[in-house]
């Protein structure tokens, strides 16, 4: 009797195992502090991403289980080990800070699932580092710099100075301006990250300096406050300012008529023409009482649209790597960025654009698309990576 | 060595120097004279922030929502000392560092459930917003000078409340012997929720002054705390004089590290050495200082007098 009650419990235990009947997939960024508002966006975006799909990939029903990395390295490994233990999800998507990423990365791929950043693309693992089940909607962390040395060559800047925090993205930001921008560097400040929001020290070196323009990268919540502080500080009328990830639709509700006039280089803008993009943004847009969608938020929708084409190919049976890595390969779906292709590294292919904040027609502040600088750039790491397909 | 540099970045560290003494003179005067360690005090700056962001927009007044918010966080203030501290101060310092911890945690969650995650930003009037010219040719900003100014009246009010008044007496005979000043008469528990006020309004003006620079956000209080901290073990515990040289000390050695380290480095390292290495160490220069401070002088560069 005690055996029949124990098989019949077993077999029912088996029988209402989920794993089969559903894809999970596992969602890493930071809903809580100053930076929450980036990993809002993200998951606002991940889930229109699955309301555009009906809630379904390859036939099967898909869980996001959302996870937050409260914007430490340690944090983010401990969840990453939690969605992968507790949660067994097929799949981990998002990471927003590449130091974050660099701590987690391993416990994805060394329990042999497929790991798809967001966001974060530090050097390492474009580079040496890069590995088979890794892939990146996003880019890679020089590209959008090594767009914006040569935007700024284009305009012909000679002198140029570079502020950015002292941490893994902020380092590989100014070795990407430094790459391609053929002028001199007359200063560089690497600031402490995240804790110092103080620039006046900085500013005040920028100005004895007498650079052309001012480069700066401060993702996030900084990104407010630099824009503050430069125009306090009356170099506004002296020394342009050139900014890679420091204005964003998250931002300028915050930055407002400040951030007026200033050139970034991005990968993706809101007003791209395509089909893919149109439908995303003017859906984001009616959701969200007419927000704009970030970048952060773009890559989310199409980290998911990603992974939604993969698990398609293998008919919905996600515990097929081999499968689901080789239809990864083929970016085989509508980008909001338009189409692109996978380099051997598994970072794409892609176009940059440079993009300047505008007032529009009924008086809110947007980005707009001004020049495209990079067409089908493929970052500096690719070579150093071992894998060929 | 460009001279007007030297001086740019002497003001910028004085400016710092002035916003951590708003923050810290009240920090030092709860330390020294209630005998409670008081880890929200960032919490009030930060809530002195918010006050200001609201009240701005909702006067669309500057100045108006400065000394609202001022008003705001003197009554919070109080009112945190009588519903939560009160309880706190027949007990030891650990315990303080765990209710005021709590405290920390619970204005951390209100702010966001009153205003949200996403933090907010005082635009300046245009007449902050410029930059000013302080010598021919040298631009400074006109904001960062008011803080400057406003410190150094906030120091001289106190160097008069607290040396030349009746309530700067009993202050001063609060922070040497408690239990006498008990026994003469004077309602202490009033003088302390007075303080605590006071202190608070202190923080509320740091957080008034630093807002339209840094942006209102949850947890700015947390890091500029332990500056605070650092501040007012260098200038000795109940210390308004301490606070106010330790306070101009560590705003100078925090913005000149930051500001010459790297070019003094890079003459014996390799540039991307010394650009790494340079905010590392720049970032740990005040620590060193107030290690130096507690081996030399223990008790800090201006202890307060009495027991």
């Amino acid at each position: 009797m005690k055996y029949a009650l124990l098989a019949a419990a077993s077999a029912l235990a088996l029988a209402v195992q989920p794993a089969a009947a559903q894809i999970k997939i596992g969602f890493i960024s930071t809903f809580t502090g100053p930076q929450a508002a980036i990993g809002n966006d993200m998951r606002d975006s991940a889930n229109l991403a699955l309301e555009h799909l009906g809630g379904k990939m390859g036939g099967k029903d898909v869980q996001i289980v959302y996870e937050d990395d409260t914007f430490r390295p340690e944090v983010g490994k401990q969840k990453t080990d939690k969605l992968i233990q507790q949660d067994r999800v097929d799949i981990v998507t998002g990471f927003i800070w590449s130091n974050v990423l660099l701590a987690s990365y391993k416990s994805v791929l060394d329990a042999g699932k497929i790991l798809i950043s967001a966001n974060a693309g530090p050097s390492q693992l474009a580079g040496d580092q890069c590995h088979e089940n890794f892939f990146s909607a996003s880019w890679q962390n020089d590209q959008t710099p090594m767009a914006m040395g040569e935007a700024m060559n284009r305009k012909g800047i000679k002198k140029l100075y570079i502020m950015s925090p002292n941490y893994a993205a902020g380092r590989d930001m100014a070795e990407g301006v430094k790459s391609t921008f053929k002028g001199e560097l007359v200063g560089q400040d690497l600031t402490k990250w995240p804790d110092q929001l103080d620039f006046a020290a900085e500013l005040s070196k920028v100005r004895a300096a007498r650079p052309d323009a001012l480069f700066v990268f401060y993702p996030g919540a900084h990104g407010v406050q630099i824009l503050t502080q430069y125009n306090q500080s009356g170099l506004k009328g002296t020394v342009p300012l050139y900014a890679a990830y420091t204005i964003d639709a998250l931002s300028l509700p915050l930055q407002k008529e400040q951030a007026l006039g200033v050139l970034g280089t991005q990968h993706w803008v809101n007003d791209l023409n395509n089909p893919a993009n149109q439908k995303f943004v003017g859906d984001f847009r009616k959701k969200h009482g007419g927000k704009f969608p970030s970048f952060y938020g773009q890559q989310s929708y199409d980290a998911v649209m990603l992974i939604a084409s993969a698990v398609q190919a293998v008919n919905g049976n996600a515990g097929d790597v081999a499968g689901m890595r080789a239809a990864l390969r083929k970016a085989n779906f509508q980008s909001t960025r338009g189409a692109f292709k996978f380099g051997s590294n598994h970072f794409p292919i892609q176009n940059f654009y440079l993009q300047e904040t505008v007032k529009l027609a009924d008086g809110t502040l947007s980005l707009k698309t001004v020049d495209t600088v990079f067409t089908a750039h493929q970052d500096l790491h690719a070579g150093k990576c071992p894998m060929k397909w | 060595m460009d001279l007007i540099l030297i001086l740019e970045q002497t003001l910028n560290g004085v400016q710092l120097g002035m916003l951590l003494f708003l923050l810290t003179a009240g920090l030092t005067l709860v330390f020294g004279i209630m005998d409670l360690v008081n880890l929200a005090h960032g919490s009030l700056y930060m809530m002195g922030a918010y006050f200001f962001a609201t009240f701005t927009r909702l006067t669309g007044s500057f100045l108006l929502g400065a000394v609202l918010a001022l008003v705001a966080t003197l009554i919070l203030g109080i009112v945190v000392e009588i519903v939560a501290l009160r309880r706190l101060y027949a007990r030891d310092h650990l315990d303080h560092v765990l209710g005021t911890f709590g405290l920390i945690l619970f204005f951390n969650e209100a702010a966001r459930l009153v205003w949200g995650p996403a933090g907010m930003s005082i635009p300046l009037p245009p007449y902050l917003a410029r930059a000013i010219e302080i010598l021919p040719g040298v631009p400074y900003s006109a904001y960062k000078a008011s803080i400057i100014v406003v410190g150094l009246a906030v120091a001289g009010f106190l160097y008069w409340l607290v040396g030349r008044t009746r309530i700067g007496m009993l202050i001063r005979a609060g922070a040497s012997n408690r239990e006498m000043v008990g026994a003469l008469g004077v309602n202490i528990r009033l003088l302390f929720t007075l303080v605590f006020g006071l202190g608070a309004a202190l923080a509320g003006l740091a957080g008034v002054m630093d807002a339209p620079i840094r942006t209102v956000q949850i947890g700015m209080g947390e890091n500029i705390l332990i500056l605070a901290f650092v501040v007012v073990v260098i200038g000795g515990i109940g210390s308004i004089r301490g606070a106010f040289v330790a306070s101009i000390l560590v705003g100078l050695i925090d913005v000149m590290g930051r500001a010459f380290l790297p070019e003094l480095l890079k003459l014996f390292m390799t540039p991307i050495a010394a650009s790494t290495a340079a905010p590392a160490i720049s970032s740990m220069l005040i620590y060193v200082a107030m290690a130096g401070v507690l081996v030399f002088r223990p008790e800090g560069l201006f202890p307060a007098r009495g027991g």
